[in-house]
């Protein structure tokens, strides 16, 4: 299966079994770069879809949870390149699709091609980029696209419809629904407009959508999940791993 | 992508579209410089600040409004001093851009009240900004307590210690001052921090941005409020020195005064620009701020710029004695002039700009800020291998705010 229909597979596939798809987030190498192909294997194995946090100096979208994860990943000399290599040493693979997320400037120093074929290499099936808006995402797209890896773009509640639909068009994987207009790890969202806002971005998309920012309780789960296929994890799941919980656990207390 | 294919993307004839306004293009591109890489929440609050760019800034009724204001509250046209004893030391003509002597100390007063009466036209209703040396900071909360909107300014931990009167001086404008215990903890920290501030409410919120850089519409926005320091400074010199200057010079962070200055000269084939950066103490990443002379390319704070990055992509902490200076980017404009070949880039490190402070300390009873230090450093070493020639020099800002850190180091003597 080509990389990026693996994604939107996992998250239509929790779908049939009348779940809502996870996607698990971590920050590679964090809190213990020893035990990263530990914690990924385990949460591949309890998440549709993990993705995978490259550690950056300036995560301009994100919160003090993952800036906090992404210092102490990058003062164990976790990079984008260890990561990969990780990633593709892991045997067996993980079992669910992976996707990197990352802030550009770590992507542009690898440069876009070879970026692309140590992504197949390793198996990592997409890429998420919060500081990549559509209107500059060509030069890496077409990298990626080549290679049927998803570029899987962001809309916020602030986009118009016409950009939604635009994003929408153009992501491969699935496309993230934040669910607030504001950094990650802040403020919880629930409430009516958000729903009616999930329900316009699913309408508008070919590929799934999952919701991400602030979720942190199965009943939010549960309750986004009446609009959009999957939702995001990431800071709640960050924090319960500095604690110590295992990630399995954690999530299945979301499910 | 290495430096050596962006060069290659952008002429010299690119100069001539610069001039005639083409650039930066729909996009915000210098060439390959510039762009917007922000999270997607951030895209409408920007797409609502180029329309309202476009709308108002170079109207009549913006620019009459500005124009009294800069006049009556800043007090431009701000003067050009002739420096007669260093211009007998250095063996050259020396002629001083006075932004010291506008309101508040810098030139970061034109920006700041610029973007603040724009912000209130578009119905802001609060203001964040980001500061590192503070003027800035400071400017900010004098235009937002001039027009009446509140305002909280990020300052970096390390920036708030180095520069507490600036602190103060901002709590007594009326602005909130946040200081900022991530990431470096200074400049580069306060930005990420004043972004993530504006990401959550966009649509109240007015980012206040400091210099050339960031996304567009900030480093063509910045640029023409600063336009108006080479504006003067040009028919200020014919006028008093009877023709343009051999060379002009500026100290470059992210470069807001020297884009401002070096903009009324650009289209003067006859006059050499450079810009001086932060020497810092060596030529080690980690060890200056000299993104241009050291950086490679790379996306920082929204922009494709030159930047002080490694191997993997991660940011480098700056290292100098000016908190001004002390940012591992530059703006975008700058990068594409360094392309070009139109302005040259060089440094000057923290030894040779505090000699350099003092001596225009004691010949010309002028205290300039740490920054505009190495602007000096640089114009010196100039004087020296062209004897005789005319320089004009942005004199950024006042030295008072440096005092603290000034009283670390002893007296130097410029060197012979």
């Amino acid at each position: 299966m080509i990389p990026h229909e693996r994604i939107s597979a996992a998250i239509r596939a929790a779908g049939e079994d009348g779940r809502t798809a996870l996607v698990a987030f971590m920050t590679a190498g964090y809190p213990d770069k020893a035990l990263f192909r530990t914690t990924l294997a385990e949460l591949a194995g309890a998440a549709d879809v993990v993705e995978v946090g490259v550690p950056f100096t300036d995560p301009m979208a994100d919160g003090l949870t993952i800036q906090r994860a992404s210092q102490g990943a990058i003062a164990q000399g976790v990079t984008l390149s260890w990561i990969l290599d990780e990633i593709a040493a892991m045997d067996p693979p993980p079992a669910a699709p992976v996707v990197l997320m990352s802030y550009l400037n770590p992507l542009l120093a690898m440069g876009y091609e070879r970026l692309a074929a140590r992504a197949i290499d390793s198996g990592v099936a997409g890429f998420i980029v919060p500081d990549l808006p559509l209107d500059e995402s060509g030069p890496l797209d077409a990298a990626l696209a080549a290679r049927g890896l998803a570029l899987i773009h962001l809309v916020s509640p602030v986009t118009p419809p016409e950009r939604v639909a635009a994003a929408a068009q153009a992501s491969r994987g699935f496309l993230y629904a934040v669910n607030v207009t504001g950094i990650t790890g802040g403020k919880k969202a629930a409430d009516g407009d958000l729903k009616a806002y999930l329900g316009r971005v699913v309408a508008a998309s070919p590929v799934p959508v999952c919701a991400g920012f602030g979720i942190r309780s199965a009943a939010q789960v549960a309750d986004l999940g009446q609009v959009v296929p999957g939702v995001i994890v990431g800071s709640a799941l960050v924090e319960a791993l500095e604690q110590g919980i295992s990630p399995a656990a954690f999530l299945a207390t979301l499910a | 992508m290495n430096r050596t294919a962006s060069q290659a993307e952008a002429a010299p004839s690119d100069l001539e579209a610069l001039l005639d306004g083409r650039l930066p293009d729909a996009r915000g591109r210098f060439g390959p410089w510039g762009g917007r890489y922000v999270p997607e929440t951030l895209v409408p609050a920007l797409d609502r600040l180029q329309e309202g760019i476009a709308q108002h800034l170079h109207s009549a009724e913006f620019q009459g409004c500005l124009g009294a204001e800069l006049r009556d509250w800043v007090g431009r046209p701000t003067g050009l001093t002739f420096a007669p004893r260093l211009s007998a030391a250095w063996g050259a003509e020396l002629w001083l851009k006075r932004e010291d002597l506008a309101h508040t100390g810098a030139h970061k007063i034109n920006n700041a009240l610029g973007q603040a009466m724009l912000a209130k036209m578009l119905g802001a209703k609060r203001i964040v900004a980001e500061t590192g040396a503070g003027q800035h900071g400071v400017a900010s909360a004098a235009a937002c307590a001039r027009i009446g909107l509140p305002c909280v300014v990020y300052m970096g931990e390390i920036d708030c210690e180095r520069q507490a009167l600036n602190v103060d001086r901002m709590r007594r404008l009326g602005a909130e001052v946040v200081p900022v215990t991530s990431g470096d903890r200074t400049l580069r920290a306060a930005i990420d921090e004043a972004l993530r501030d504006w990401v959550s409410d966009p649509e109240g919120t007015y980012y206040l941005l400091g210099s050339v850089v960031g996304p567009h519409p900030y480093p063509y926005l910045v640029r023409e409020l600063q336009a108006v320091i080479g504006r003067e400074a040009r028919a200020q010199v014919i006028e008093r020195a009877g023709g343009l200057p051999d060379m002009v010079v500026a100290c470059v962070g992210g470069g807001s005064n020297a884009i401002g200055l070096f903009h009324g000269f650009l289209g003067d084939p006859s006059v050499e620009i450079i810009g001086v950066e932060a020497g810092g103490h060596g030529t080690a990443l980690g060890e200056n701020a000299a993104t241009i002379s050291f950086g490679r390319p790379g996306v920082l704070h929204g922009t494709y710029s030159l930047l002080l990055s490694d191997d993997d992509g991660q940011v480098y902490e700056t290292d100098s004695v000016s908190a001004g200076l002390d940012y591992p980017g530059v703006g975008p404009e700058h990068a594409f002039l360094a392309t070009i070949g139109r302005v040259r880039y060089e440094y000057a490190d923290d030894t040779e700009s505090l000699a350099a402070l003092d001596e225009c300390c004691e010949l010309e009873g002028i205290l300039p800020a740490l920054e505009t230090a190495h602007a000096f450093a640089g114009a010196r070493r100039w004087a020296r291998a062209n004897p005789g020639k005319r320089i004009l020099l942005g004199l950024s800002g006042r030295g008072d705010k440096d005092m603290p850190t000034l009283a670390r180091f002893p007296k130097q003597r410029a060197a012979q």
